[in-house]
Parts: C-alpha cells; sequence; structure tokens
C-alpha cells in the first residue's frame, strides 16, 4: 500500500497508516545498514537535489547518506556557493534545477511553506527537511522511531517535549505526529516559548520540569537556539540551565528512569548536563542511526511511486 | 479466477520436501558448509521444512536465512502497485559457504536474478543453487533451478498458487485462470 501523498511536507493531517508504514519501512532499511554492503540498488536512476537554504550537519549528512544507500544520483546545493548569492530567486533556481530533470528534492528553507511552494511549480516529489519554524517531518518520524523501538508502541505513551516550543519545528512535527500516533503529548518550557494556544492542538502544558518528569515516559529536549536570539526570551542561559535543565541530580531526586531524546547538536550544561547526555536513559545516538533509516524508507515509497 | 486444478496435495507436498532434502544431501556430499535461504514468503516456510527434514535424516542443523528482494527489483517503473518491504535475516557468514536458495515457484527468473545479486552483497559464496517447488516455465533470464519439486507447464493467463499451512492452514499447489486483466 503506498503512502496517500507524493511529497512530505509535514506531519500535519498525514494518517496513521501512512506513518505506520514509513516505521515499519525503516526496519527494513536499519537491517539493510547492518549488512556488510550498506547499499541496495533500488533508486538506481533517480536524480535527487538536496537544495538547502540553512545551514544544517546532521539531517544533510543523514538525507546523504540514505540516497546513496539506495543507490540515486545525488546534487548538493548549498545557498553559499550557487547563483543565489547573484540573486537569483528560489522560484528561478527551482525551476533551473527542474529543467535538469530531477526526480526529488529535499529542501531546507528558513521560510515555513517553502517546501509547499515548491510543490506548485514542479513535478518532482518534494521532502520537507526543515522550513522556518513550521515543520521538520523526518525528524518528528525519527524521534517517533527511536521511541516505539524502546517501547514497542506509541499508543497510551505519554511524551514531553521540552524547550522553546514556540520556534520549534521539531516539535510542532512531533506534537502533530505523536497525536495521531495516539500519543499524550506534554509541552514544557518557560512561559514564554510556549505559543498562546497551543492546547487547541491537544498537547498538555507544564511550566515546572519536575512535574513533567514526574508525568511522562520520554523527555524529548530540543536544542535552545542560542543563534536565533532565544536569549531574548529567558533573562540567562544560566537561569534556563537551573530552571529547565535536565541534570543528574534533578532525575535523581525525582528518583525515576526517563526516556531522553534530543535532535542535537546539544547545548551541553544547557537544556542536558553532560552526565545525562551520556548518560545510560538517553537514546540520541540510536536517533541518529535512525535517522537514516527513517529517511531511506521515506525516499524509498517516495521514489517508487508511481 | 477460478481454479481449474490441485496440482500437489498433501501427500505429494511431503513426497518432494523429503526427495528434494535427500537430492541435497546427495548433491553436496553431506551437509558440510551448507546453508539454507529461504525467499519471502513461502520459500522461508519451505525452507524451515528442509532443515527439518535434513535433521531428521543427518542429525544436523543447518543455517538458514530469510532474505526479501524487493529492494532489488527491476520492475519499480512498470508495476502499477508498489510492492510492501519486510526484513531480510542473514545472520552468518555465507563467504566459501554453498548456499541453497529456495522459493516457491520459478517463473520468469527476474526473481531469482534479484537474490542472486543480493546475496552477492552479503559475500562471496562458494555455489549458489536453487530449490524450487514449482517450475512454470516462461523464463525471461538465462536461470535454471538445480532441485525442482513439479515441472508445471502453464500459460500466460494461468497461475501458479502455493498454499502452505503455517499461512494458508494447507499444503497444496493450485493453477488457476486469470479472467480477463492480470
Amino acid at each position: 500500500m503506498p503512502l496517500s501523498s507524493r511529497h512530505l511536507l509535514g506531519l500535519q493531517g498525514v494518517p496513521k497508516e501512512d506513518i505506520q508504514l514509513i516505521l515499519d519501512t525503516a526496519t527494513t532499511f536499519k537491517e539493510v545498514l547492518e549488512r556488510p554492503i550498506k547499499k541496495v540498488p533500488t533508486l538506481q536512476g533517480k536524480t535527487i537535489v538536496n537544495l538547502f537554504y540553512e545551514n544544517s550537519t546532521r539531517t544533510r549528512i543523514s538525507f546523504e547518506l540514505a540516497q546513496k544507500r539506495l543507490s540515486a544520483d545525488i546534487v548538493n546545493f548549498s545557498v553559499g556557493l550557487s547563483s543565489v548569492s547573484k540573486g537569483e530567486t528560489f522560484k528561478d533556481t527551482m525551476r533551473n534545477i527542474e529543467a535538469m530533470k530531477v526526480d526529488m528534492v529535499v529542501v531546507r528553507h528558513s521560510t515555513a511553506g517553502a517546501p509547499k511552494f515548491l510543490t506548485q511549480i514542479s513535478n518532482a516529489n518534494i521532502i520537507n527537511a526543515g522550513d522556518g519554524i513550521h515543520e521538520h517531518p523526518t525528524q518528528a518520524l525519527l524521534d517517533m522511531y527511536s521511541i516505539r523501538e524502546k517501547f514497542g508502541t506509541l499508543e497510551g505513551l505519554k511524551v514531553c517535549i521540552v524547550g522553546d516550543i514556540a520556534h520549534s519545528r521539531v516539535a510542532l512535527s512531533n506534537i502533530f505526529g505523536l497525536k495521531t500516533m495516539g500519543a499524550e503529548v506534554t509541552v514544557c518550557g518557560p512561559s514564554t516559548m510556549i505559543p498562546r494556544y497551543i492546547e487547541e492542538l491537544g498537547v498538555k502544558v507544564i511550566y515546572d520540569i519536575d512535574e513533567a518528569i514526574q508525568e511522562n515516559d520520554v523527555l524529548n529536549v530540543l536544542r535552545i537556539q542560542l543563534e536565533r536570539k532565544a536569549r531574548e526570551y529567558f533573562p540567562s542561559i544560566r537561569e534556563y540551565a537551573r530552571y529547565f535543565g535536565i541534570t543528574r541530580e534533578r532525575l535523581e531526586k525525582i528518583g525515576k528512569d526517563i526516556t531522553i531524546l534530543h535532535p542535537g547538536p546539544i547545548n551541553r550544561g544547557v537544556e542536558l548536563s553532560s552526565e545525562v547526555a551520556d548518560g545510560m536513559n538517553q537514546i540520541i545516538l540510536q536517533q541518529v542511526t535512525n535517522g537514516v533509516a527513517v529517511r531511506m524508507a521515506v525516499l524509498y515509497l517516495l521514489g517508487t511511486m508511481n | 479466477m477460478n481454479v481449474k486444478s490441485k496440482v500437489i496435495d498433501e501427500t505429494a507436498f511431503r513426497r518432494i520436501i523429503t526427495r528434494i532434502s535427500h537430492e541435497i544431501l546427495e548433491q553436496n556430499k553431506g551437509s558440510n558448509d551448507l546453508i539454507l535461504i529461504g525467499m519471502r514468503t513461502r520459500g522461508e516456510f519451505l525452507a524451515q521444512r528442509i532443515q527439518n527434514k535434513i535433521k531428521d535424516i543427518e542429525k544436523i542443523e543447518i543455517p538458514l536465512g530469510v532474505l526479501d528482494v524487493t529492494l532489488y527489483r527491476d520492475d519499480f517503473r512498470t508495476r502499477l502497485k508498489q510492492p510492501e518491504v519486510s526484513v531480510t535475516n542473514i545472520t552468518f557468514d555465507i563467504n566459501e559457504k554453498h548456499i541453497i536458495l529456495i522459493d516457491d515457484v520459478l517463473f520468469t527468473g527476474r526473481t531469482v536474478r534479484s537474490a542472486l545479486n543480493v546475496l552477492m552483497d552479503f559475500g562471496r559464496p562458494a555455489s549458489i543453487q536453487l530449490v524450487v517447488l514449482v517450475d512454470r516455465g516462461h523464463r525471461e533470464l538465462p536461470i535454471r533451478a538445480d532441485y525442482v519439486g513439479k515441472n508445471i507447464p502453464t500459460s500466460t493467463n494461468e497461475e501458479v498458487r502455493v498454499k502452505m499451512k503455517e499461512i494458508d492452514g494447507e499444503d497444496a499447489v493450485y493453477l488457476v485462470e486469470m479472467e480477463g486483466e492480470k
């Protein structure tokens, strides 16, 4: 059974069956990654362009590896080295790339909705690799895959997303995906970073991190985006770390084994202490491994659609 | 679709497994360095049956792996339906081993071609031999089976349906006729 859409723009409105299919298919690819030759010929002859208008290490390498392991031909585009610096518009850039006959485009852009715009001017399959503060669907899928791998299911699981909920595309995609899969979602952070009306998405809001740890099975701890003026929303990094940072002392005081995810890169000593980041209960590196498998699944399911 | 005939019944099914198990042992002069690889879905169950039979005969358990060839298929562009993938499970080294590849029906030979490619990605086996329950003809590639349960000549509007107790509740092979569209 194929996916219901030929693009992956976000997880809002994506049916449960589609998410289930992607997560199940990812298991197949995880096995491929264990093989001596970690490559299958599935997307042979398909051309994929990675259109990155924003910096990225993890997501780009992860997508690139996923594409190479499916034997696709790939072209990487980074804004700094391109004609964008000569003033070419986003639309013209895309039109030109399209004219070179590409099958799929993976796009990251600082403007929300950029991937959706591409679907209107291109025939390629579009995959959103993060658009502004809107969505980052493959990150949420790999988070869900990692949680499901540990707990066996997402149904009824209590997951709390901690940090800057208002400016996080990871948070939003996670909320949509987890809700669809039947998890109970809570968000936690300083009140300046919790958007008004967030409850309307069916999530609970807690402002006290101790209470959040107490009540949940999983914490998905977001990165405080220091480069994006995050500090305007709280008085100091130290204060944030004191009130919302997850430390060993805090976990010991509450006396609970809680599973911790982080999309990376970690600000050590801010949202997670080093002890916790390297501790037993985090599945942060599994997330990275699973990221390649999940992206292979998405590329496979979209790339082999007729 | 209507069933034309039952071409293999439960007794014949059992005898085929027994005969092929003996043939494998005879051909390979015992069970040294043998590996069974079943192709999903029914090839896996056939492989288990052969494994058990050889255990009865020789008191030796031959390693068994399972292969899913979906990712290696050559018909992604022409198929209307997207194939579902499942997991390949080969947890041992296949280098310098004699592989017995097992599938239910041999038809165009394209699935076997995919399987050979997958196996080559896992290592360099000493040899690969092919077991099929039914050879229905119509090969499109230069591939043949080393052990055949039964040769069943078919026309292109016929299909061979293999049923096995593990998932279908019975051991049998039916010849069915397709009407109109494939």
